[in-house]
C-alpha cells in the first residue's frame, strides 16, 4: 500500500514537472475579458508559431493589483487604458520599447501617437479607443437619454433596474462629468455634494457588474446600465434594443494600449505580437470585431461598411465633450477610496 | 465526531518511537505553508500600506484604525467610531445568521427524518443528501441564480400557476445571498443533526412517555439537550463557511452591497489596493471565528463532561 | 408502545425533509435539463440536442476547458496523493503512539485549514508566496491544495483508525513480525476503507475550489473552476451547463464508489 503510495505520488510529481518543462513559443497576455478575437489569435499562431497563453481581468485597477501581487514576470504584455498606461510606467512595471525593436511603429496614427500618457509611445502601442457612457433599453423607457441623469438620477421607469460598471475609475469620472466638477477635484464642498449625490443615486441601482455589463442587458436584468459602446453595439447584435447614449454633460474616452511589462519572461515573442496587432489588416479583423475604434493607419478602407455607420461609434453633433479618465495622486485618492467604500458598502 | 476522537485512542502505542517522523510530514507541511501564511498575514496588517498594492516595511497602525475610527471624508476630523466596517461585518453576520436558521428550519426535520427511518435505509437517505454537496460550489451557485432569475423557471412556474401576476425579483437582494449560502451549506446543517439524534436512545422518550410527559414536554425536555451538541455542530458548520463566504454575494447579490470576502478581496484583487487593510480585515475576521469556535469547544467540553 | 412511535415520527418532517431534498436538487436538474436544449439562448427551449455536449468537446472554447479539466485532474490527484499520505501517517502517530503532550496542539494544526475562512486562507497564502517568491504555476496552486486537503483527509482515516482494535497489530507482534511490517500488512490493510474515502474527499475538495486556487494562480493556468468561473461570471452559456452535468455524474460516480468501499468494509 505504502509502495503503491509512493509510486503514484512520484509518477504525478514528474508529471508536474514534464508540463511545466514542455512550454512552447509562447506569449503570455494578461487582458481585458471578450477583447481578442479567436481567429485573431489563431492566424498570429499560425504566422508565427507562437502560441497565445492568455488571462483576463474585468477592470484596469484589478489588473494592476494582480500584478502587483506576484504577478510580474510571469506576464509579457497587458492592455491597460490609457491613465493606467501613466500609473504603471510611473511605478516602473513597463518595459521601454527601443528605437527599431518595432517594425510597424510607424503605423500608428499621428495623433495617438505623442499621447499624454505615453509620450513618444515608449511602452505601449495603440490596441482600441472608445467611449463609456451608459445604454437604456428603450422597451423600458422612452424619454431622452442624452443625459447622465439616467444613472445618476433616474427616471421613474428606470429606478431600481440600473447596473453600474464595478470600476471605480469609470464611476467616479461619470460622477464628476455629471456634476460638472473636475475629476479629482479636492474642494471639500464639491466632494462632500458627490459623495451625497452617489448615496442618493445609489437605490436606483440594481448591481455593479463589469463583465456582465453587456449580459444584464440583453437578459433584461437590468434595464440600463454603464457600458462601453462597442459592447453596447454587440448587445444590439444579441437582440437587445438598447440604445447608446452619448449624454450632453459629457462622457468618458479612452485608449486601451498594449503595454510591454517589466520582467517579461518572452519579450521577444511579445514585441512580435505587438508588431502583428500594428498590421491593418490584423486591427481591421479586431476593430470589426470589437466595433470599437482603431488608432492605426490604414485600416479604415478594411472596415465593415456597418461601423462607419454604427451609432454608437459616431456621437451625435450636441454631445457633450469626450474626457479621459485622470489619475489622482495617492492623498487625494484615499479621500475617492473612502466615497467608494461608503457607497458599497 | 468529538465523541468518537476520545475513545479507544489512548489503548494503543504500538508505533510510539516513530511518532516523530509519522508527524514530521504534517507538522512541516502545515507549519509552513498554513500557520506561516497567517502569521504573515498578521504582520501585514501592522505594516504601512503602499498606494495602490503593496506593503512599506514600516510599523503602522493606519490599517486598524482605518477599521474602527471615522476621521471625516478628507481624513483630518476628531475620530469618531466607524461604522462602515462594522456595518459590513454586521450585515456578513446577520446574513450568515439568517441562512444558519434557514437552513436549521430545514436541517433538523430532515436530520431527525433520516435518523428514525430503519438502520438500513439510513446511508442511502444520507447518501442522498450529500450527493449535491459534491457538485462544484461554483455551479450550484449559477444553477440558484439561473433558476431565480426574473425570466428564469421559478417565476416561469409560479406565474404559470397563477401564484403571482409578475415576476418576483430575487436575483441582486439580500435574499438571494441569503438562499444562496443556505444551498451552499445545508448538508452541513443534515450531518451532526443526524449524527447526535442517531446516537439518541429512543427508551430515554419511552421513560418519559411511561411517565405520562406529553410529546412535546419529552421532545423539549430530553431530547433536545441530547442532540444539542450536533445542533450547534451544524449550526457552526453553516455560519463560518458563510460568514467569509465571497462567491454567493458576488454572484448572487450584484456585489451591491459588501460582505466581509468582497472587503478582503477587493483590498488585493479589486479596486482599493490595501494590503494592510484586508489583512486587519482578515484578521478581525479570523478571530471572531476563533472566539466563536472557542465557545463551541468549551460548550462540547462541558456537554462531555455532563453525560 | 404508540406514545413511543408518535415521538419518532414527527408529523410534517417528511414533508419538509422532502421540501429539503427538492431545494437541494432543484438547481441541479433545471441544469441538466437545459443542457439539453438546442437553442443557444437559455430562455428558450428548443428540443432535445446533445449540440453542447458536442460543443464542449470540439467547440471553440474545447481546448480551454481540455486544459482546464487536465489541470484539475492533475493537481487533483497529486493533492490527494500526497495530503493522504501526509495524513495516514499523521493519523498513525496520533492514535497509535500512546498519549503524548502535544497531542492537542498536533490536532489544532491538523484541522487549522478547516477552521480558518477559505478568503482568509486565500490571501494569506498569496501573499506568503510573494514573500518567498514562489513562481506562481501548477506547483503553487498544488501545494497550496495539499494544505487544505490534509484535514479532508485525516478526518475520516482517523475515525477508521479509533475503530479498529490494537488486536491485530499486538497479535503480529507477538507472531514476531517488525513494526514496519505489522504496518504495512495488517494496519494499512484494515485501514483502506478509510484511506479510500479520505483519498476522494481530499480529491473532490481539490478539484472543487476555486477562491483559494484563483488567488494562487499563475499567468494562463486555468483549472476547472476557475476557468467555469470566467466563462460564468459573463451569464450561464448552454456549454457550462453541459460542463456542470458531466461533472454531476463524475461527482455521484465517485460518492456511489466511495459509499460501495465503505460499505463492503466488514469490520464493523
Amino acid at each position: 500500500m505504502k509502495n503503491t503510495f509512493a509510486r503514484l505520488a512520484a509518477t504525478t510529481a514528474l508529471a508536474l514537472v514534464a508540463t511545466a518543462a514542455a512550454a512552447e513559443e509562447k506569449v503570455v497576455v494578461f487582458h481585458f475579458f471578450e477583447y481578442m478575437p479567436q481567429a485573431l489569435i489563431d492566424k498570429f499562431t499560425a504566422e508565427t508559431g507562437i502560441e497565445i497563453v492568455m488571462d483576463t481581468y474585468d477592470s484596469n485597477e484589478a489588473m494592476l493589483a494582480t500584478l502587483k501581487a506576484g504577478g510580474m514576470g510571469t506576464y509579457d504584455v497587458s492592455v491597460p487604458a490609457d491613465y493606467m498606461v501613466k500609473i504603471m510606467a510611473g511605478e516602473g512595471m513597463l518595459d521601454e520599447i527601443k528605437d527599431g525593436e518595432l517594425a510597424n511603429k510607424g503605423n500608428i496614427e499621428p495623433q495617438w501617437l505623442d499621447v499624454a500618457f505615453d509620450a513618444g509611445r515608449k511602452y505601449s502601442i495603440p490596441y482600441q479607443w472608445g467611449s463609456t457612457s451608459f445604454a437604456v433599453n428603450r422597451d423600458v423607457y422612452q424619454g431622452d437619454i442624452a443625459t447622465t441623469d439616467i444613472l445618476f438620477d433616474s427616471p421613474a421607469e428606470l429606478a431600481g433596474k440600473v447596473n453600474m460598471l464595478d470600476t471605480q475609475g469609470e464611476v467616479m469620472a461619470m460622477a464628476a462629468i455629471h456634476m460638472g466638477i473636475e475629476q479629482c477635484s479636492t474642494d471639500r464642498d464639491q466632494l462632500k455634494a458627490l459623495n451625497d449625490m452617489l448615496q442618493a443615486a445609489k437605490p436606483n441601482w440594481v448591481s455593479f457588474n463589469s463583465d456582465t455589463a453587456k449580459e444584464v442587458l440583453v437578459s433584461g436584468d437590468a434595464a440600463a446600465g454603464m457600458i462601453w459602446n462597442g459592447f453596447n453595439a454587440k448587445a444590439r447584435a444579441e437582440g437587445a434594443n438598447t440604445e447608446y447614449a452619448y449624454p450632453k454633460q459629457g462622457y468618458i474616452v479612452w485608449m486601451d494600449n498594449m503595454a510591454l511589462l517589466q520582467d517579461a519572461p518572452n519579450r521577444a515573442n511579445a514585441l512580435k505580437l505587438m508588431d502583428f496587432l500594428l498590421e491593418p489588416e490584423n486591427v481591421a479583423i479586431l476593430t470589426n470585431w470589437t466595433q470599437y475604434s482603431a488608432g492605426v493607419e490604414g485600416v479604415t478602407p478594411l472596415l465593415d461598411e456597418e461601423l462607419r455607420t454604427l451609432p454608437e461609434a459616431n456621437p451625435p453633433a450636441d454631445a457633450g465633450p469626450g474626457v479621459f479618465i485622470e489619475a489622482c495622486d495617492a492623498e487625494t485618492q484615499a479621500i475617492y477610496d473612502r466615497i467608494w467604500t461608503a457607497l458599497k458598502q | 465526531m468529538a465523541a468518537g476522537a476520545v475513545g479507544g485512542s489512548s489503548a494503543s502505542s504500538t508505533y510510539r518511537e516513530a511518532r516523530g517522523w509519522l508527524l514530521l510530514p504534517a507538522w512541516s507541511v502545515l507549519l509552513f505553508f498554513s500557520l506561516a501564511p497567517v502569521i504573515m498575514m498578521l504582520v501585514y496588517s501592522f505594516l504601512t500600506k503602499e498606494h495602490r498594492g503593496g506593503v512599506i516595511w514600516e510599523f503602522s497602525l493606519a490599517a486598524y484604525d482605518q477599521f474602527f475610527l471615522d476621521r471625516g471624508l478628507f481624513g483630518d476630523e476628531p475620530p469618531r467610531i466607524q461604522w462602515t466596517y462594522i456595518a459590513i461585518f454586521w450585515r456578513s453576520i446577520w446574513q450568515a445568521g439568517a441562512a444558519t436558521l434557514m437552513s436549521l428550519a430545514v436541517g433538523f426535520p430532515t436530520a431527525y427524518f433520516i435518523a428514525t427511518r430503519p438502520a438500513k435505509a439510513r446511508p442511502l437517505w444520507v447518501f442522498l443528501i450529500t450527493i449535491p454537496y459534491w457538485v462544484n460550489l461554483l455551479i450550484r451557485t449559477v444553477s440558484m441564480k439561473f433558476l431565480l432569475r426574473e425570466q428564469g423557471p421559478l417565476n416561469d412556474f409560479l406565474l404559470w400557476t397563477g401564484a403571482i401576476d409578475s415576476p418576483l425579483q430575487i436575483v441582486n437582494t439580500n435574499l438571494a445571498v441569503q438562499l444562496g449560502l443556505f444551498y451552499s451549506y445545508l448538508p452541513f446543517m443534515v450531518l451532526p443533526i443526524y449524527a447526535a439524534v442517531e446516537r439518541y436512545d429512543f427508551a430515554l422518550s419511552e421513560a418519559a412517555a411511561d411517565l405520562y410527559a406529553s410529546k412535546w414536554t419529552t421532545l423539549r425536555r430530553i431530547l433536545l439537550p441530547a442532540v444539542k451538541p450536533g445542533v450547534v455542530a451544524g449550526c457552526i458548520l453553516v455560519f463560518v463557511p458563510s460568514l467569509g463566504s465571497f462567491l454567493a454575494p458576488d454572484l448572487l447579490g450584484g456585489a451591491r452591497n459588501f460582505m466581509i470576502g468582497s472587503l478582503i478581496e477587493e483590498q488585493f484583487k479589486g479596486n482599493a489596493g490595501n494590503w494592510p487593510f484586508g489583512a486587519a480585515a482578515s484578521m478581525i475576521l479570523l478571530t471572531l471565528v476563533l472566539l466563536l469556535l472557542l465557545a463551541f469547544a468549551r460548550q462540547q467540553a462541558r456537554a462531555e463532561r455532563r453525560s | 408502545m404508540a406514545r413511543r412511535s408518535d415521538l419518532r415520527a414527527i408529523p410534517g418532517f417528511r414533508a419538509l425533509t422532502l421540501l429539503c431534498l427538492f431545494v437541494l436538487y432543484a438547481p441541479l436538474i433545471v441544469v441538466t435539463i437545459y443542457s439539453f436544449n438546442a437553442s443557444a439562448s437559455i430562455t428558450s427551449w428548443e428540443g432535445l440536442s446533445l449540440r453542447w455536449y458536442w460543443d464542449v468537446f470540439t467547440g471553440p472554447e474545447s481546448g480551454k476547458f481540455k486544459t482546464a479539466a487536465a489541470n484539475s485532474f492533475l493537481i487533483a490527484i497529486s493533492a490527494a496523493t500526497i495530503s493522504t499520505t501526509i495524513a495516514t501517517l499523521a493519523a498513525t502517530g496520533m492514535i497509535r503512539t500512546g498519549r503524548f503532550r502535544a497531542r492537542s496542539l498536533s490536532f489544532g494544526l491538523i484541522s487549522l485549514p478547516l477552521m480558518v475562512p477559505e478568503i482568509v486562507t486565500a490571501v494569506a497564502t498569496l501573499i506568503f508566496f510573494n514573500a518567498i517568491a514562489l513562481e506562481r504555476g501548477l506547483l503553487s496552486i498544488l501545494i497550496a491544495h495539499v494544505v487544505f486537503c490534509i484535514p479532508f483527509a485525516y478526518l475520516p482515516i482517523s475515525a477508521r483508525m479509533q475503530g479498529i482494535g490494537p488486536a491485530y497489530e499486538e497479535a503480529a507482534l507477538d507472531l514476531y513480525a517488525t513494526k514496519r511490517q505489522t504496518f504495512t500488512r495488517i494496519l494499512l490493510p484494515l485501514m483502506a476503507p478509510g484511506i479510500v474515502s479520505g483519498y476522494l474527499l481530499a480529491f473532490i475538495v481539490s478539484l472543487d475550489d476555486f477562491i483559494i486556487t484563483n488567488f494562487v494562480k499563475g499567468a494562463g493556468v486555468e483549472t476547472l473552476p476557475t476557468a467555469i468561473f470566467g466563462a460564468v461570471k459573463r451569464g450561464i452559456q448552454p456549454n457550462i451547463m453541459a460542463i456542470s452535468t458531466l461533472l454531476l455524474g463524475l461527482s455521484i460516480l465517485l460518492v456511489t464508489l466511495s459509499w460501495l468501499v465503505s460499505k463492503s468494509d466488514t469490520t464493523k
